[in-house]
């Protein structure tokens, strides 16, 4: 209940700052089971995202977020698990397979929200992508990985500052795309690269 | 219960307006129907939906009170900033900078207002905000641009929020023989601005031949600026009654609120065009932003303010 309502308020806060208003394609916004995979420069992206999903999709959808960052506090830990009931993500550990709990949210239903650069970018263009969202693609081919552009998150809140100022943004979703069978990774990693920028404003 | 301190006019001029936006809305509904696929009525009929909203928002405030209009004016001086700040190049150094607009120059100044202390509220944002503004920005050491960035900061500052802040700032003047009535000035400079600039439109539209600024803006002719300006002139002196003005004061003040309306949308328009813009966003339906809205304002407000309070208030 509590976390809820802190979820509402920080979605809430979001709009406010960043009248951020929602595009989708002709299509429609996502219905299904989705990986929504956008650029990251700020830490409101996801809940940027978050705002502009219809609101029973965003009940299904959880963040994936980095582990050694979300685990590091009380604050932190309760924020991504029981607010945005993210799905954490080891980076550089010596795991046998870490994307293994994005494989079994997806097997439970769920659907995902993905920044493929890996980190947050300095704003305005796109660093090269992480081949993890190859992986999920090929082993979850009937799934629609969802393209979306956040543009001007990174004037919002810079990497490096705690509080946030007003910006307008803008969250452009994409047509939805799927792994073909055969596809190799950096040809599905250019195709998904080229869907990202042509959102670009 | 407490007496009805409202003016009684203001039920009058509200009535009117929601009269003439159900008019404009029924002309628009019939120019719709015949399906001529126009965009200049699908843009007219936006615009209608609009100013239904504003109208209803505005009016809202004006009945609810003091506290509300001071409020609804801070709302729309956050909106115009975040328009403003969005569309110019300001830079990561600039955050501070940025958070000190939003977060502590805005609301201060409309606090100010509230407890009716003329003194800060005129020098708060044009002394202590410019300095501080500029040292916030320095201590970056960021030099790129450096002049240009803080000179949007400052420009962002004193059109949305100090500016503007002299629409509400009306409620402070203590005029005699007109207590209690002050929102009425608040009615006259809205009103007359915003009919200054529709007349404008539609004089330009139907008559509009010669430019008045070619590299500037292709839609302000010498022709909708006098037409603009005369209606504009003409209201004010038919509206004289809410005023604490003479018929031939209500129409100089009229007159000076259009004019200055028209050459603040001049300003706006170089701003807007040396960024390669048209509109300052989306906010509102067929209008563009809320900023788009509001610039004849921005300049006709302060005058207003200034001349009313010189020359009719105690305070």
């Amino acid at each position: 209940m509590m976390a809820r309502f802190i979820e509402w308020l920080m979605i809430a806060c979001v709009r406010l700052l960043s009248g951020a208003q929602a595009r989708w394609p002709a299509s429609g916004p996502a219905t299904g089971q989705c990986i929504i995979v956008a650029n990251h420069s700020s830490h409101l992206d996801s809940l940027l995202l978050f705002s502009g999903l219809p609101a029973r999709q965003r009940q299904r959808t959880r963040p994936v977020a980095a582990a050694e960052y979300w685990t590091a506090g009380p604050i932190r830990r309760y924020l991504i698990h029981r607010v945005f009931r993210g799905v954490l993500l080891e980076r550089d550990c010596g795991q046998l397979n870490p994307l293994e709990p994005l494989a079994s949210a997806l097997r439970g239903g769920d659907s995902l929200v993905l920044f493929p650069e890996g980190t947050r970018g300095p704003g305005g263009v796109l660093q090269p992508l992480r081949p993890g969202i190859f992986h999920l693609a090929r082993c979850f081919p009937d799934i629609d990985i969802v393209p979306a552009w956040i543009d001007n998150s990174y004037r919002v809140l810079p990497k490096g500052f705690t509080i946030p100022v007003p910006l307008r943004c803008s969250i452009a979703f994409g047509t939805p795309l799927r792994w073909k069978e055969g596809q190799a990774q950096p040809e599905f990693l250019a195709e998904v690269r080229r869907k990202l920028e042509a959102l670009q404003p | 219960m407490k007496a009805d301190t409202r003016p009684v006019e203001i039920y009058w001029i509200l009535g009117g307006l929601l009269a003439a936006i159900s008019l404009a809305s029924l002309v628009g509904y019939a120019l719709g129907r015949r399906k001529l696929d126009n965009p200049a009525i699908e843009n007219l009929n936006a615009r209608i939906r609009s100013w239904w909203f504003l109208i209803l928002a505005g009016g809202g405030a004006l009945l609810a009170g003091r506290l509300a209009i001071i409020l609804l004016f801070a709302f729309v001086s956050f909106l115009t900033l975040r328009e403003f700040v969005t569309q110019v190049p300001v830079r990561r150094a600039d955050h501070s900078a940025l958070f000190i607009c939003f977060f502590l120059a805005l609301p201060v100044q409309y606090v100010l207002i509230g407890i009716g202390w003329y003194g800060p509220f005129s020098i708060w944002i044009p002394v202590y905000c410019f300095l501080a503004l500029a040292i916030a920005a320095a201590l970056f050491s960021d030099t790129e641009r450096f002049l240009e960035r803080a000179a949007a900061v400052h420009w962002g500052l004193m059109l949305c929020v100090y500016c503007v802040s002299h629409i509400p700032a009306l409620l402070t003047l203590r005029i005699p023989g007109y207590e209690s009535r002050e929102p009425l000035l608040i009615v006259f400079v809205v009103l007359i601005a915003q009919v200054s600039d529709i007349m404008q439109y539609v004089w330009g539209k139907a008559f509009g031949r010669h430019r008045v600024a070619p590299g500037l803006s292709p839609s302000k002719t010498v022709e909708g600026l006098s037409g603009g300006v005369l209606s504009a002139t003409m209201l004010g002196v038919l509206m004289w009654r809410i005023t604490p003005f003479t018929p031939w004061q209500a129409g100089t003040m009229a007159f000076l609120i259009a004019v200055l309306g028209f050459l603040g949308g001049l300003v706006m328009s170089a701003i807007k065009r040396s960024r390669g813009i048209k509109d300052w966003s989306q906010l509102i339906e067929g209008h563009g932003g809320m900023l788009d809205r509001m610039d004849s304002l921005c300049f006709s407000a302060p005058v207003f303010f200034h001349l009313t309070r010189y020359f009719f208030s105690r305070t």
